[in-house]
């Protein structure tokens, strides 16, 4: 197969704790065979941080927690084909969304005032807005493929990816759950 | 009014932020900042949850090191409920803990930092990954796959899963060895040692070829912070603080971990939702320290494991009689660290009382406080509990390793920055190099934040009144 034939896959963590794409790696020596039909165009672990115009596979890990978060997942459903909402983060809000219970300023608070001894304050200097809420990917954009676990196994991951480099439709739910 | 360069997001770390490198009216650098831009809230959303759920909690701080944070987390609570674990469940918390250590390590090192050692920091943006290494070197690539692989199968051996396993408990463990895990791990310590010596061969000869980077890449004088075992070792479960200066001066020694109010203090900065920790005597920002495998190493009076105490001397002499200032070493460190944890945890595997089947201790609540301490791949970690009389969990204090070479890693990036940036003329390689030094503190964001992303680089490069004098994109 040529290099113009392949599956271009981009991925981005939003609000996670980077546990899915570390599964991702748990791919393993699999991973060289993914990258014989796969071009990973962007992604935490490459360099290239332009997201191409179009890409045939996205997948986003994390909760939608910032204004940053939410351009990220509308910039990724623009421009991706097909776009999977991978982990529990991504699907259900998860451990990020814990602290929709609280009022946002009592989370700040207790992290940058109180339990601190030296300049005490809200930051905000080139950061990105908090959203009082968190919520799922799916709240914000439309998804194609949802993928549970905390995180999803390697082994779920890669039957997700086979199936869609075959061409098929893949049915994660055969092999993972919530918090599996 | 100067320029500014933004350098958004640094790419292939453990997480989500940008540097904002702010130019004189000269184009010479006046400031450089490291922004983790996204924040949790642990510490207070944990309050209400039963204190048993914390350490499956804490560990979704983070899936690069939850093992850490199991850790960390299981001792804090051994500490709530006021018992001494039976020691082969502090055993078993150990070799899990330094799997932990050998993939972690192994995903900075080959997965994300060696493409910039062996491609080059200036090769071809594109293909400077993990997947540009496979062409150009995939033996060594492979051998990254495998060690990291090696970590997580032990993991997953102890606790079922790679990521976020939940066998670490109050009390100890929720099950023990049993004697095909034990079989199939020692079976793996002679390639995951091979690939490990033979991986600090090949670094020893490639650091030649990074005199300046060694010499611009957070080289400073700073204070060290790690724990060390009773006698002055290498440690990663438990022990005492130890402090040491820039001239290998002792500080404070065998602190007790209970007592880590005593020595450290946060700031806030308003361009970080990361916080500033700092040793407390001193004020801020005075008293910056390092944290971390250079630190464990410049810290410690040996390993205490055959080929990690001689790679430790190859470490001591990279700086002759002081601590090793260049934070390009951690990847120094970092190496000796996997021979270390390697051989150690064939030590502990090899030990007859590894299979016994008492592994928990089982009580209520006793303390309404508790402490518990470990040394994470990145540096000191530290979990800090308040309950209520029902166990339910009032208040949290999480101090991440990451957050400890907060202050560091910030002045890292402008002494990089101001060495190779040159501000009237943008190149990819230059920026690439101020990345590269914050690749070297291998920070775990996603635990620094309590948090996390990923946007395009776009560098543009304003004059005072704001118009485009430069700008790229890649």
């Amino acid at each position: 197969m040529s290099e113009a034939h392949k599956i271009t896959l981009a991925t981005a963590w939003l609000d996670g704790c980077s546990g899915c794409h570390m599964s991702f790696l748990d791919l393993d020596q699999r991973l060289i065979e993914l990258a014989e039909k796969v071009d990973v165009v962007y992604s935490p672990i490459v360099d290239t941080k332009e997201l191409p115009p179009v890409v045939d596979v996205g997948i986003l890990e994390g909760a939608v927690s910032t204004e940053e978060d939410l351009h990220k997942a509308r910039m990724f459903r623009g421009r991706c084909q097909f776009l999977i909402s991978l982990g529990d983060c991504a699907v259900s809000g998860n451990v990020p969304s814990m602290r929709n219970t609280f009022d946002l300023d009592d989370v700040l608070d207790r992290a940058f005032v109180e339990n601190v001894q030296a300049q005490p304050g809200r930051p905000s200097e080139s950061l990105p807005t908090l959203l009082r809420t968190v919520l799922p990917i799916h709240h914000v954009v439309q998804v194609d493929l949802f993928v549970q676990g905390c995180p999803p196994s390697a082994d779920t991951i890669w039957q997700v990816l086979t199936e869609l480099m075959a061409g098929n439709t893949p049915d994660p739910t055969q092999f993972t759950r919530f918090g599996a | 009014m100067g320029r500014t360069i933004k350098i958004d997001p640094v790419s292939r770390i453990e997480g989500h932020a940008h540097i904002t490198l702010h130019l004189d009216d000269a184009g010479n650098i006046d400031d450089a900042k490291f922004h983790l831009t996204q924040f949790r809230g642990f510490e207070k959303f944990c309050e209400g949850r039963p204190f048993p759920e914390m350490p499956a909690l804490t560990a979704r701080t983070c899936g690069i090191c939850p093992v850490s944070h199991l850790v960390a987390s299981s001792k804090a609570c051994d500490h709530l409920l006021s018992v001494t674990i039976p020691p082969t469940a502090v055993n078993l918390r150990r070799v899990m803990n330094l799997a932990q250590l050998i993939q972690s390590h192994a995903l900075s090192y080959f997965h994300l930092s060696s493409a910039d050692l062996l491609l080059g920091m200036d090769s071809d943006p594109k293909s400077r990954n993990l997947f540009g290494l496979l062409k150009v070197d995939p033996q060594l690539a492979k051998d990254g796959i495998r060690l990291r692989q090696i970590g997580q199968t032990v993991i997953e051996m102890l606790g079922g899963k790679k990521i976020h396993p939940g066998w670490m408990v109050p009390g100890g463990v929720s099950g023990p060895l049993s004697e095909d895990s034990r079989t199939a791990m020692l079976a793996m310590i002679p390639e995951g040692l091979d690939i490990a010596e033979r991986t600090f061969e090949s670094f020893k000869d490639l650091i030649g070829k990074f005199p300046e980077e060694i010499q611009h890449f957070g080289n400073f004088p700073t204070m060290f912070l790690s724990l060390i075992t009773p006698r002055g070792g290498l440690e990663h479960y438990d022990g005492f603080f130890r402090i040491k200066d820039a001239d290998g001066k002792i500080v404070d020694d065998m602190v007790p971990l209970e007592e880590y109010q005593r020595i450290i203090g946060e700031a806030v900065e308003p361009y970080s939702y990361m916080k500033f920790p700092y040793y407390l005597p001193m004020g801020y920002p005075d008293g910056i320290y390092r944290v971390g495998p250079l630190a464990r190493l410049n810290n410690c009076d040996f390993c205490g494991t055959k080929q990690a105490d001689q790679a430790l001397d190859e470490f001591r002499a990279l700086q002759h009689d002081r601590p090793v200032s260049s934070s390009f070493h951690f990847h120094f460190a970092r190496l000796v660290e996997i021979i270390f944890a390697l051989e150690r945890m064939k030590e502990l595997l090899e030990s007859p009382h590894i299979l016994d089947t008492r592994v928990r201790a089982r009580a209520r609540g006793n303390n309404d406080e508790g402490i518990g301490v470990a040394e994470a791949p990145r540096g000191t970690l530290i979990h800090h509990y308040k309950t209520d009389d029902d166990g339910l969990i009032t208040w949290a204090n999480l101090i991440i390793a990451t957050g400890h070479n907060n202050l560091a890693m910030n002045r890292g990036i402008k002494q990089a920055a101001e060495h190779f940036v040159d501000g009237n003329h943008l190149q990819e390689g230059m920026l690439n190099r101020v990345e590269a030094v914050i690749r070297c503190f291998d920070p775990c964001l996603s635990c620094a934040s309590h948090a996390f992303g990923q946007m395009p680089l776009r560098i543009e490069l304003h004059d005072s009144r704001g118009n485009v004098v430069d700008q790229m994109v890649r």
